[in-house]
């Protein structure tokens, strides 16, 4: 299995649709980046030459920011807001919506699941 | 959505100038404003602001990582001091 961008192991698919199994890379970066590298967009993970494989990694490496570092620069954002004191990163303290959702009802993704509250009178 | 680039950020322009005149005169004192919706500039930093949140004036002291936020998200409207307990009929928690 080809190796691209530290650990990540796209399988058997199409190169196109692989790479997006590297945190950071959705469809439009991989399209780009396969167009960059000129390889086939069609041609199966697998069936590429570590020539193709190096180009591609090595166009991720120096143009995208991806996985860890990805990953750590939105933490990074994050902590900031939360540092600052700003309405912002009391909300992601909170587990609250972040910008500005209704939190009467809704809002599970944030919350969590439901804790039922005793007594609580139910919305008509 | 975000603001046209062609406007530019927006800057409360009696803040601003107030705070030009203490930069050249290089004093810090505590400016008290009503302008929450005011972008924080680089000429901010290190001045102290005292934002209205509707009720009192709170101290907002800028630091580098709020520049390009408004004042006001600094300057909390709300007050959350956790829901009523029902058995005491009283707020629980602070």
């Amino acid at each position: 299995m080809p190796r691209i961008a530290g650990v990540d192991v796209p399988e058997r698919k199409a190169i196109r649709y692989a790479l997006r199994y590297i945190h950071g890379i959705g469809p439009k970066y991989a399209d780009d980046i396969i167009a960059e590298a000129g390889v086939d967009p069609k041609k199966r993970a697998n069936d590429l030459s570590e020539q193709e494989i190096s180009t591609i990694a090595g166009i991720i490496d120096t143009n995208y920011l991806v996985e860890g570092g990805l990953r750590r620069n939105v933490a990074q954002a994050i902590q900031r807001l939360r540092d600052t004191r700003s309405y912002r990163g009391e909300r992601h303290r909170r587990g609250l919506p972040v910008r500005g959702q209704r939190t009467r009802t809704n809002a599970r993704t944030r919350k969590g699941r439901k804790k039922t509250v005793a007594g609580k009178k139910s919305v008509k | 959505m975000a603001r046209s680039l062609k406007k530019g950020p927006f800057v409360d322009e009696k803040l601003y100038r107030k705070v030009e005149k203490l930069n050249q005169q290089s004093k810090r004192e505590p400016i008290k404003t009503w302008a929450r919706r005011c972008t924080i500039v680089p000429e901010f930093i290190g001045h102290t602001f005292k934002v209205h949140n509707g009720r009192a004036f709170l101290d907002v002291y800028v630091t580098e990582d709020m520049v390009g936020h408004k004042l006001g998200e600094f300057s909390h409207t709300r007050m959350f001091r956790g829901h009523t307990n029902k058995k005491e009929g009283i707020r629980s928690g602070a």
